[in-house]
């Protein structure tokens, strides 16, 4: 007697005989029924026509069919929203069942009724079962608030369940608290709405620690997942989370293993980077990490996945376990090919294993794994240069071997291994040309092309060879063609006499006979170089090439650190920011970031790149020395035709006072450095202060508007390079001789080099505009800084912002566009004709109502005198009109006026050696004096 | 969380699908197709597919592809693992989770997924706790439910649920009390030619089987639990009592289940009990096929049920081979050779040799194939782990104890 005998039909009508048997008064054949019901549902048939007959069943005791009624009500109930309404009193009835069982079942099944029209109903009995005593129904109801949320997420809010379910997270009983957790996890997951968001601290951490040893495999990912997004206050608390959390490695549910070692690798950052708890930490992740290896294939990929983020961020976990990558024949495939990819924590050490290990796959049948463990080992020649040797005899073996694939492979990667170490391994040459014939794919041919020509001095017949490439020469792919045409100038420029005719060929066949731009171009490049200055041409095609380094496979750091928080999701399978996949989520907002000194060159770092600007006559060349080796026929073209240097640099097409604001970083730097060496006597805050005093200094120095040196707000990060594929924008807003400048650092942690930048505004509250393009030293190449200056003018167009201050900037390069916003600040729009007459300043000030004042106190830290505090304040547009003396107070009445024509009168009043002083306030324009004042308290603290 | 779940056989038809929220159509498994269709062999589909709005991740089991639909960001390893937990479900169930038993049971399979996951959340994954919902099927039930009308669901609410150990039911009861503990090794290897071990490292789980009444509290102890430096627990193990005294303290599980996985790694020295002397040389048209197995560190223990298994190069035709001890068969079309040795007797070491005919005109292969082998060693745990005693608190009846050992091989293979 098997369950399959609900699917045998016997007549045609079989959902009228069902209807039949499901009005029957005998219980045993309602249920025999509902049963066949479920079996035809489950394959896909439709039965929603039975609905009613269906719910109808429903009003029993028996637990076995309302639990099949509750399946069926499940399925349908969207397609038949109207009948599913008869459902609801029973479910609210169930609720107050005495049986927690049932409580929990109507709970449950409410929730998974995808009604618009129900969900107002299940309010009241939701919001009870979240009560509930029993912790098994308020842990259903819990996830019923996730369902709920998915169907009518502003219903949920307003009822306040958020809230409850935040109550949850302090509940006693372990499961409890960790359905809460999946719950609200997946609320904010796809809520944007701030209300959604999980707010953790110190305590809610405790509880989870608390009930993370107590509740079920599940419990613990969804609480590990939740800790791992929480930002620790110190290395102390870091330190025992990370202690607490250890524990949990030992757990049998790979998913545990991997969500604890992603709040593992996360709390490393936060301790600190080398001190004895991370290395004893580092060592306890290793064993764990093997073990996954040896679980399921599909478990294997993607803990090799995972460990490929993990190893390139902490190289020395698994340095004593390459064993555990080694490949057995009868893996599947997916995890053979992740397995090579870990090959690049081979060292000195263990690299004799490994390379056997190589080459015995090598001899593989598969040829996706074969080419790759060939690419491993080119791998391992340029990482361990010990090693390279034995690494090129091993090549050598496997050339011998023949197989046309891995020969062509081999060549590819000694290309490079020439490229690392150059006058080392040319000896081999004369057995790569035996193989010439046998090459078809575009890559060996075009990297045994680069060979040729990179060493035609030392093969006899270079000249052969190459002109046995350029018989078919159209066939060839516009890689070969291009590496082609570099070959033969290099072989011209090294054997001039011979190659004269062959050189004007393959110019002429790829200036005149080819399609293709890039090629056209740099074919005229050379002709024009050897027509008119053979000597230059030498020196750009044969210039010294940037050394390759071996890090091709790697991510970008800041990809890379963004990366280590998904551990264990979905993003470390694809090695992707969910940002990049997931549709429209409120993730990257949620996510934190690695704290700052995990990473290498922050900002903090950012000023020491000495004058980012390139000398015009440098080549840009010299700043990629290392650039990766998988473009490296690209590179050594870029190489080729940077060095030429033809265009004049575009940094010297700028604005009129260049120098001076170039150099700014640079100076900003030297004033920090220099007033905290000194300890000067300024009490606030250094960067501000010696920011001011490097202002002035600067002035001085250069002779320039020495009048007009307004306070500069120390430059600010608006956009953090993981937003921007790497490109990280901070500025700030300053006034130099009456000009208003927005002065940006471009800073560009991607590998690749960008270009074409440009920028625009947001129409804003005061009209700004940039007054000109953004001039960019293009391209800014990996790890560059670039300081520029943007003036801006205050004619644009205007839209009330809100905040009143912030300014919407798009900023786009190469790669992409990105968009921040920044908050300007309000003296930037200070006029220098804020000046009022005296009596226009006393009619005004009658004219304007005193509703309009608004009175605050505000400090002043250093006391300055009336005189000091008119002084600094002009410098910043504020201008006093007139001075009293009123019982020992000094009165300073003062104006000033916005670009957008906005009056501002104020009354200073200060007391002797007093900290503070009262400023009254008084515009028809009410909106902008919470910025006048906080203007008033920046000059004065600041100056 | 996970969205829905399709079984998909081997011939490519979704025979069962389950969703836990929203409907999402089967088209989206067309995806799951493409994918497959460009694997070589089923093992092959890569687990974690991307299509525009779902992520598919899926596990291989039993000639069933289970495959997850997941709409939002989600640990893959969460969804593999609860899938795997699905299958050895079904197979706790039904005995098998084969394509046929989770059709004859599709009622029960309905009940059990919905039983397992709610809204994409795991609710009850422990077998001890759904066959206290659920009961599994069998002939006697069968019939009773027939003649008495009651039902496979049962009406209690399920105790371990909500108490500190939700992997027991409470009142448990036996009248033979009794607890037997398997210790089972696999060795994992890859030896080379010449004999020497290129990798070898030994995964080890100690199954129980646990029939006590009432709650008792267990102490289980090890003469040398130095070589557990690398293990995963049940829920139920005092990690803290092993941290500071190395001894398992738990309340188990009423019944089956696996207490400790361990990994002995590849830095120890793993003693290996056979060794396979290969000759393997292919010429053209044909070739020399001569393979020894003997014994080496058994520790005296039998080695039993040896299979040597090789799969041959394509161009292989026919083997034509004479066994000194146990049958073997090649298959043609499959071109693997199976070689049941059985017991070795390391007195008279037993051997396979013989010729290879190749396709003719097709050139001999590059290189020889590798040769994977299976044996089993009864009573020899290969780490050399043993169990000092097993100490019961709590309870006061005694209890009948048993310890068994077992080594065999796990991915074991030689190559030629």
């Amino acid at each position: 007697m098997t369950d399959s005998k609900y699917f045998t039909t016997t007549k045609k009508g079989e959902i009228f005989e069902l209807k039949g048997e499901l009005n029957s008064d005998k219980k045993e054949k309602k249920k025999e029924a509902v049963k066949k019901v479920i079996a035809s549902m489950t394959v896909g048939k439709d039965v929603s026509a039975l609905f009613p007959d269906v719910v109808n069943c429903m009003q029993t005791d028996n637990l076995e069919l309302k639990k099949l009624v509750y399946l069926y009500l499940m399925n349908y109930a969207k397609s038949q929203p109207d009948m599913a309404i008869m459902a609801v009193n029973t479910f609210v009835k169930d609720c107050e069942d005495t049986n927690p069982l049932i409580r929990a079942l109507a709970v449950r099944t409410m929730g998974c009724i995808r009604v618009d029209k129900i969900t107002e109903y299940l309010c009241e009995p939701l919001r009870k079962c979240l009560k509930d005593e029993d912790p098994y129904v308020r842990k259903t109801a819990a996830v019923c608030v996730a369902k709920l949320h998915d169907i009518n997420a502003q219903l949920v809010e307003d009822q306040g369940f958020l809230d409850q379910l935040r109550e949850l997270l302090s509940d006693s009983n372990p499961m409890v608290v960790a359905n809460a957790v999946a719950a609200l996890s997946e609320i904010s997951d796809t809520s944007p709405s701030p209300a959604a968001q999980m707010e953790m601290n110190q305590q809610t951490i405790n509880k989870l620690l608390a009930a993370l040893n107590e509740c079920t495999e599940w419990g613990q990912i969804f609480i590990l997942d939740a800790l791992s997004n929480y930002v620790p206050k110190d290395d102390r608390e870091a330190q025992s989370i990370c202690e607490r959390v250890t524990p949990r490695l030992a757990h049998s549910n790979a998913g545990v293993v991997l969500s604890a070692v992603k709040v593992l690798m996360k709390g490393m950052e936060y301790v600190g980077m080398e001190t004895e708890f991370v290395t004893t930490l580092q060592k306890k992740l290793a064993p764990p990490l093997v073990t996954l290896l040896s679980s399921e294939p599909e478990v294997q990929y993607v803990a090799l996945r995972n460990i490929n983020l993990i190893v390139q961020k902490r190289p020395d976990i698994l340095k004593h376990e390459m064993k555990v990558f080694f490949v057995k024949y009868n893996d599947p495939i997916y995890v053979k090919l992740e397995n090579w990819t870990s090959y690049p924590s081979a060292t000195q050490e263990n690299i004799a294993q490994v390379l056997a290990e190589l080459k015995e796959y090598a001899t593989e049948v598969d040829v996706d794994f074969v080419r790759k463990s060939v690419r491993a080992i080119g791998r391992c020649a340029i990482k361990v240069e010990q090693a390279a040797e034995r690494c090129v005899s091993t090549l050598l073996d496997l050339i011998q071997t023949k197989v046309n694939y891995v020969v062509q492979e081999a060549i590819v990667v000694i290309k490079d291994i020439f490229r690392k170490y150059p006058n080392k391994y040319e000896s081999i040459i004369s057995t790569l040309c035996e193989n010439l014939e046998s090459l078809d794919e575009p890559d060996a041919r075009a990297s045994m092309i680069w060979i040729v020509g990179e060493y035609a001095e030392r093969i006899d017949n270079a000249d052969e060879l190459l002109e046995s490439f350029l018989e078919g020469f159209h066939d060839e792919s516009t890689q070969v063609q291009l590496q082609l045409l570099t070959a033969i100038v290099k072989l011209f420029l090294k054997k001039p006499t011979e190659t004269q005719e062959l050189v004007q060929q393959v110019l002429s066949l790829a200036t005149q006979d080819s399609d293709n731009p890039d090629l056209r171009d740099r074919g005229y490049i050379y002709w024009r170089l050897l027509s008119t200055d053979p000597a230059a041409a030498k020196e750009v095609v044969l210039a010294e090439k940037p050394l390759i380094s071996s890090e091709t496979d790697r991510l970008e750091p800041t990809l890379l650190d963004e990366l280590i928080c998904y551990i264990a999701s979905l993003a470390s399978v694809y090695h992707k920011p969910p940002s990049a996949f997931v549709e429209g989520q409120a993730l990257v907002v949620r996510r934190t970031q690695l704290p700052v000194r995990s990473a290498s060159g922050e900002p903090g770092a950012t000023g020491a790149t000495e004058s980012p600007v390139p000398q015009q006559a440098q080549p840009v060349q010299q700043q990629q020395s290392v650039i990766p080796s998988h473009d490296t026929a690209m590179g050594d073209l870029l190489g080729d035709l940077l060095s030429m240097d033809l265009n004049p640099q575009p940094q010297q097409q700028m604005s009129m006072t260049p120098a001076p604001q170039q150099d700014m970083g640079g100076m900003d730097l030297l004033g920090g450095g220099l007033d905290s060496l000194l300890g000067g006597p300024s009490p606030v805050a250094g960067m501000p202060a010696s920011q001011a005093s490097m202002g002035g200094g600067l002035g001085d120095i250069l002779g320039l508007g020495i009048s007009s040196t307004t306070y500069v707000p120390p430059k600010q990060v608006w956009l953090p390079a993981p937003k921007a594929k790497g490109l990280e924008v901070s500025g700030t807003f300053s006034i130099r001789q009456n000009v208003r400048y927005m002065d940006l650092t471009l800073k560009n942690n991607a590998m690749a080099p960008m270009g074409d930048f440009a920028i625009q505004f947001n129409k804003n509250s005061f009209g700004l505009s940039p007054a000109s393009a953004l001039q960019v030293p293009s391209p800014l190449s990996p790890g560059q800084t670039a300081d520029v200056t943007l003036p801006l003018g205050t004619n644009g167009p205007v839209q009330k912002m809100d905040p009143l201050m912030n300014l919407q900037v798009a900023m786009k390069n190469n790669i992409d566009v990105f968009y921040f916003s920044c908050l300007i600040p309000i003296h930037l729009l200070f006029t220098e004709d804020g000046q009022m007459d005296r009596k226009v300043f006393l009619a005004t000030w009658k004219d304007i109502p005193d509703s309009n004042e608004v009175q605050k106190e505000i400090a002043n830290p250093n006391q300055l005198d009336p005189k000091g505090i008119s002084d600094k304040l002009q410098q910043s547009f504020i201008f006093t009109i007139a001075q009293r003396n009123v019982d020992g107070r000094d009165m300073l009445y003062q104006s000033l006026k916005l670009t957008n024509g906005i009056w501002v009168l104020a009354e200073l009043k200060i007391q002797p050696r007093s900290p503070t002083m009262t400023l009254s306030l008084k515009t028809r324009a009410l909106d902008v004096i919470p910025q006048v004042q906080q203007a008033y308290e920046l000059i004065i603290a600041n100056m | 969380m996970i969205h829905s779940l399709f079984m998909i056989n081997s011939a490519g038809d979704i025979f069962m699908e389950k969703h836990w929220k929203s409907v999402i159509s089967r088209s989206v498994c067309d995806y799951f197709f493409e994918e497959q269709q460009k694997a070589n062999s089923p093992e092959d589909v890569n687990p974690v597919i991307s299509t525009p709005h779902h992520y598919l991740i899926h596990i291989y089991r039993e000639n069933i592809y289970f495959v997850a639909v997941c709409t939002t960001e989600v640990p893959p390893l969460f969804v593999i693992e609860f899938l795997h937990r699905v299958v050895d479900t079904f197979t706790d169930y039904f005995g098998d989770g084969g394509e046929t038993a989770i059709k004859d049971n599709y009622v029960i399979v309905y009940e059990l997924l919905e039983e397992m996951l709610d809204n994409g959340f795991p609710l009850a994954t422990e077998s001890n706790i759904l066959k206290e919902l659920i009961k599994p099927p069998n002939i006697l039930r069968t019939v009773v439910n027939t003649v008495t009308g009651s039902s496979n669901l049962s009406d209690t609410l399920p105790t371990g649920q909500l108490s500190n150990v939700p992997w027991r039911r409470a009142g448990v009861k036996y009248t033979n009390n009794e607890a037997y503990f398997d210790v089972i090794e696999e060795i994992d290897a890859i030896i080379d030619k010449q004999g020497s071990t290129v990798f070898a490292d030994i995964q080890g789980v100690i199954d129980c089987c646990v029939k006590l009444s009432g709650m008792p509290d267990l102490t289980l102890s090890f003469m040398n639990p130095r070589i557990l430096d690398d293990v995963s627990f049940h829920p139920c193990v005092r990690f803290k009592r092993w941290e500071s005294e190395r001894v398992l303290s738990f309340v188990p599980p009423d019944g089956n289940f696996r207490l400790i996985s361990y990994h002995v790694g590849s830095q120890n020295m793993v003693a290996i009990p056979v060794y396979v002397k290969p000759n393997i040389s292919f010429r053209e048209g044909g070739g020399r096929f001569d393979v020894t197995v003997g014994p080496k560190q058994t520790m005296g223990k039998l080695v039993e049920s040896v299979v040597i298994t090789c799969a041959m190069p394509k161009v292989v035709l026919n083997m034509n081979l004479t066994p000194t001890q146990g049958t073997y068969t090649f298959d043609p079309v499959a071109k693997v050779l199976t070689w049941d040795v059985g017991k070795i007797n390391p007195q008279k070491l037993p051997n396979l040799r013989g010729n290879i005919s190749l396709q003719s005109g097709s050139p001999p292969p590059e290189s020889n194939p590798a040769i994977s082998v299976q044996f089993k060693i009864q009573q020899m745990a290969v780490s050399g782990l043993k169990v000092n005693r097993l100490d019961m608190y709590g309870e006061k009846y005694k209890p009948f104890k048993g310890v068994k050992y077992l080594t065999k091989a796990g991915n074991f293979q030689v190559r030629t």
